[in-house]
């Protein structure tokens, strides 16, 4: 019997470290890059569980962190620009017994791999993408990408980017998919635990990560996740809990005024009438509605903005193939050959 | 019921071609027609052509659906240059089809259909019936639609629905006219409409009218007869290419004992093996329609990876949108079989006709250098062969095969000599396992073929990562010069070797002389028959066709040394010619290059070659 590709817990003992997932290929990225504590934090957390090495895949596109899979030792391909999730979605229809992640970035995930990044999701294919953020086209050294803000300067926008940003999780919530998530590369704790949750749900889990590049878009996400900002700037979403930011005595809360929210200061007496996370519900209302949360007014929520159980594309396949077999018996090539309407000649 | 007696003319192969709208059930008739040529024992080949639209006005010239066989006592592989034969149903199908009907053949035409408005409709400015134009053709006016409401009188049927039993009042006549038995139409309407007992009487009530009608009716010709042919013994069925390809591919993966992955996305013509193979999950078949070309063979790739047949399926315009993908399993060295069912291009084209203008892409339409396996099937049923060829290959020699059919063979029908299964040859694949502490080296090759092992993600011990980038044998990303042109000539020299393992070419009549017919593909119907009926009045000429496109087999330099001059005939501009002028400069290649959307002409075939004697 082989071992669950979701784990419930990580009970006891992990029978792996975190040098047992390190490829030993010289990492090439720049010193500084936030891709580091992102392969780290994920060999970190797959020692964890109890799942081997040659159990995980880990497939990418192009771009600075599709390098990524050359660092895990584990199998891997570094397939071609925006295919990955394409890629991964042939081998999960094929093998049911592998933990199939997704690198990607906002140009290969969400510019020219977009059509599949829609596809993959609304398919609730079970695989796990981690699509690096970081509003710049790194590789080729600095152009702006479908994420960066309008008015950015960059090589390929002297005069400022006139492109409307896209929201990567707005993408997914649209998509359907039924595990959304985001994370940021400074905080390797918080990466771990949004990994390993993603680890444990099956079908498609989506997972942001704020990125910075060093180089061509460096403190991009500053204003947020700063260690200055972070007090007012950033909310830890915990299902079940209200929607509490700042600092301690000078706490807010999300109410609701119709369908427009407002940020209160917090009173515990009026507890009932902040919004509280909920990231089972069926419904995309609230998942979208959270990462419409923003600066100055609101805090960027982090954490899993939703997390719902609908069957996998590949298991329906399978269910399939298995209904198949029952009603037809398993397929014969000699009738599958001979078909209906046969003649002999003499 | 009994064919008609007395003495009959027999003929050596007769072609009809039946013409109506989409809704009149002229594919139906021409099956039909089909497979009682099947049952009789006649050789026949099909031509379906339906119109890109899915349902124009009726009666008008978009809207008209074909159908023409040619059924006969001698082996032939093409449905008739023209048609000896034409029912048309209305005037719109008599305008399209007229120019298929040979000078002199029978027009049966359905005379309640030719009111003024209908003519308009059809953009005739003239009645065609009485202004002369169809006075070169024998004309047997029958009022099909008067007829056939007569015959179903007592049915309750409603008038439509009796009126949509008219093809088979045509395909009545059409019956007695060729000495047919109509038994095994009768049984398949009952059988096909079981469930429905009235409309099931109403079709054989209609086609027996037909029958009987040709019988009494003193304007028809004769009946005419044509024996059956010699074909091999054996069990037959009749075939379509694109269901003989997609039979293929499943039983190349039962003898690979592995799970049958095909990602495509839906393009005419090429969508019915998409179809077909989404009905045999009782084989395991896994079908994967994907958002789009790019995400069909990349989903293809990954199915590789992971150990399955994998196949994507597509047409010219979907090959161009395949070509990363395709370079990625040239550059990770994957098995993947990419079927391209060529169409009249370029950009849209004509959708549903053929044509043979992707063989250049199909070997250099990639960056880099990108080389891969190419086949390509000769008639309907050798689909199939060239289906588990083309994975045989791609699984034992670890490349990408391109296999190229066209709309011709995709949807036309032939008899099938059914293989024998136990006699099929497993395919085999090698997966490594790990051994302890010993490094794995992902791009080591075999001696011999120059092939790499195919490590499947799951085995402990051969964690490995490919990619697009270059790499050195230890599969780290190298950008050293020398193991980067290395690489090149290794994946080059791995397809040639396949070389070592193809059958090789044999020549068709004297093995030297004056003129060899080289083709490949579809064309070698009319290239078989042309060279045939030439060598029977006495012509010496020879004829020769090319399964493998790259590798060529090993004799074909041999075999052209033979040869004074060699013909080419192609549905393209001259695709192999430049192949081979450029491979044996000095040799004398001549072309014959028809791009038209319709399969080569007998005629025109057999005129070229005495143009060379």
């Amino acid at each position: 019997m082989s071992l669950p590709i979701h784990p419930d817990a990580q009970e006891g003992r992990p029978s792996h470290s975190k040098a047992d997932f390190i490829s030993g290929q010289d990492v090439r990225w720049c010193p500084g890059c936030g891709d580091y504590s992102i392969l780290g934090a994920m060999q970190q957390t797959l020692a964890k569980f109890d799942l081997p090495t040659e159990k995980y895949v880990f497939i990418s596109g192009i771009g600075c962190s599709s390098r990524f899979p050359y660092y895990m030792k584990t199998y891997g391909m570094h397939s071609i620009h925006g295919r990955a999730p394409a890629i991964a979605s042939g081998l999960r229809t094929v093998r049911d017994d592998l933990s199939i992640w997704v690198i990607t970035g906002d140009g290969d995930g969400l510019s020219i791999g977009g059509n599949h990044i829609l596809h993959v999701l609304r398919r609730n294919l079970d695989v796990n993408i981690v699509l690096v953020n970081n509003q710049i086209y790194g590789l080729t050294k600095g152009q702006y990408s479908p994420t960066s803000p309008v008015g950015q300067m960059t090589r390929s926008s002297p005069a400022g980017s006139i492109d409307y940003p896209v929201n990567p999780l707005c993408v997914a919530i649209a998509s359907e998919a039924t595990f959304i998530a985001r994370t940021f590369d400074q905080d390797p704790r918080h990466m771990g635990e949004i990994f390993a949750r993603a680890m444990k749900h099956k079908g498609t889990s989506f997972i942001e990560v704020l990125q910075n590049c060093i180089v061509f878009n460096d403190k991009a996400h500053q204003s947020v996740v700063g260690r200055e900002n972070r007090d007012e700037r950033m909310i830890y979403l915990k299902h079940g809990q209200p929607l509490l930011w700042g600092k301690e005595g000078k706490k807010k809360a999300v109410r609701l005024k119709g369908l427009h929210p407002e940020a209160v200061d917090y009173d515990p007496a009026r507890e009932k009438e902040y919004l509280v996370h909920d990231e089972t519900d069926p419904l995309p209302h609230t998942a979208y509605f959270l990462t419409q949360l923003l600066p100055p007014e609101f805090p960027v929520p982090f954490g899993v903005f939703r997390c719902i159980e609908r069957p996998t594309y590949d298991e329906l396949l399978n269910r399939q193939i298995d209904e198949a077999k029952n009603k037809e018996g398993e397929g014969n090539l000699k009738d599958l050959i001979y078909g209906n309407d046969t003649w002999t000649v003499k | 019921m009994t064919p008609p007696s007395g003495a009959k003319t027999v003929v050596p192969s007769i072609t009809v071609r039946f013409a109506g709208d989409s809704g009149d059930g002229m594919q139906l008739a021409g099956d039909q027609l089909t497979d009682t040529a099947a049952v009789m024992g006649n050789d026949f080949a099909t031509l379906p052509e339906y119109p890109a639209e899915i349902r124009a006005p009726a009666g008008t010239l978009p809207g008209v659906s074909s159908f023409q066989v040619q059924f006969s006592e001698n082996i032939i592989f093409t449905p008739g240059d023209s048609a000896d034969v034409l029912v048309a149903m209305n005037p719109a199908a008599l305008k399209v089809t007229l120019k298929r009907l040979r000078k002199g053949g029978l027009i049966i035409l359905n005379e309640d259909a030719f009111t003024a408005q209908d003519l308009a409709r059809a953009a005739w400015t003239s009645n065609p019936l009485l202004d002369g134009t169809l006075k070169d053709w024998q004309l047997l006016k029958v009022p099909l639609t008067t007829l056939t409401r007569n015959a179903l009188k007592d049915s309750p049927l409603t008038s439509s629905e009796k009126d949509r039993c008219k093809n088979f009042f045509a395909l009545g006549m059409t019956f007695w006219l060729y000495d047919r038995t109509p038994d095994h139409t009768i049984e398949w309407i009952r059988e096909k409409f079981g469930p429905k007992p009235e409309i099931a009487r109403a079709n054989v009530e209609a086609l027996k009218a037909g029958y009987n009608y040709a019988d009494v009716a003193e304007s028809l010709p004769s009946p005419v007869a044509v024996r059956p042919a010699k074909l091999p013994p054996g069990p037959y069925r009749k075939i379509t290419g694109n269901d003989a390809l997609a039979i293929g591919l499943v039983t190349a993966a039962q003898l690979a004992k592995k799970t049958l992955f095909y990602g495509s996305y839906p393009i005419t013509p090429a969508s019915t093996i998409l179809e077909f193979l989404s009905r045999q999950k009782h084989f395991g078949v896994k079908t994967f329609q994907a958002e789009d070309e790019i995400a069909a063979v990349g989903s293809a790739i990954g199915a590789s990876f992971g150990g399955a047949l994998a196949a994507t399926g597509t047409s010219g315009p979907g090959l161009c949108l395949k070509s990363e993908g395709l370079n990625l399993a040239v550059m990770t060295e994957l098995p993947l079989v990419v079927v391209d069912v060529q169409r009249a291009g370029p950009s849209t084209g004509m959708p549903t006709k053929t044509e043979q203008t992707d063989l250049l892409q199909a070997l250099f339409g990639r960056n880099g250098e990108s080389p891969v396996v190419v086949i390509a099937p000769k008639t309907p049923s050798d689909c199939f062969d060239a289906a588990v060829e083309a994975c045989r290959i791609a699984v034992e020699h670890m490349t990408p095969v391109l296999l190229l059919s066209d709309a011709y063979l995709a949807s036309s029908h032939e008899p099938w000599r059914l293989p024998d299964i136990e006699k099929l040859r497993p395919i085999q694949a090698q997966h490594p396992s790990g051994q302890p502490g010993k490094q794995f080296f992902p791009y080591a090759r075999d001696p011999q073929t120059l092939v790499r092992p195919w490590a499947l993600p799951g085995t402990l011990g051969l964690e490995h990562r490919i990619g697009g980038l270059s790499k050195t044998e230890s599969g780290g990303v190298s950008y050293d010069p020398d193991n980067h042109e290395k690489m090149i000539r290794l994946r080059a020299e791995k397809v040639a070797r396949v070389a070592d393992r193809i059958p090789l070419m044999e020549v068709r009549g004297p093995t030297s002389g004056k003129l060899l017919v080289l083709g490949w593909g579809s064309s070698y119907g009319a290239t078989y028959q042309a060279v045939t009926e030439l060598t029977e009045a006495g012509k010496k000429v020879s004829q020769a066709h090319l399964t493998y496109l790259n590798p060529f087999p090993k004799n074909l330099e041999d075999v052209l040394k033979s040869f004074n001059i060699i013909l080419v005939p192609e549905m393209n501009s001259g695709h192999l010619l430049m192949l081979l002028r450029n491979r044996f400069p000095g040799k004398n290649f001549v072309g014959y290059n028809r791009v038209r959307g319709i399969p080569i002409f007998v005629a025109e075939m057999k005129e070229e070659i005495l143009r060379y004697l």
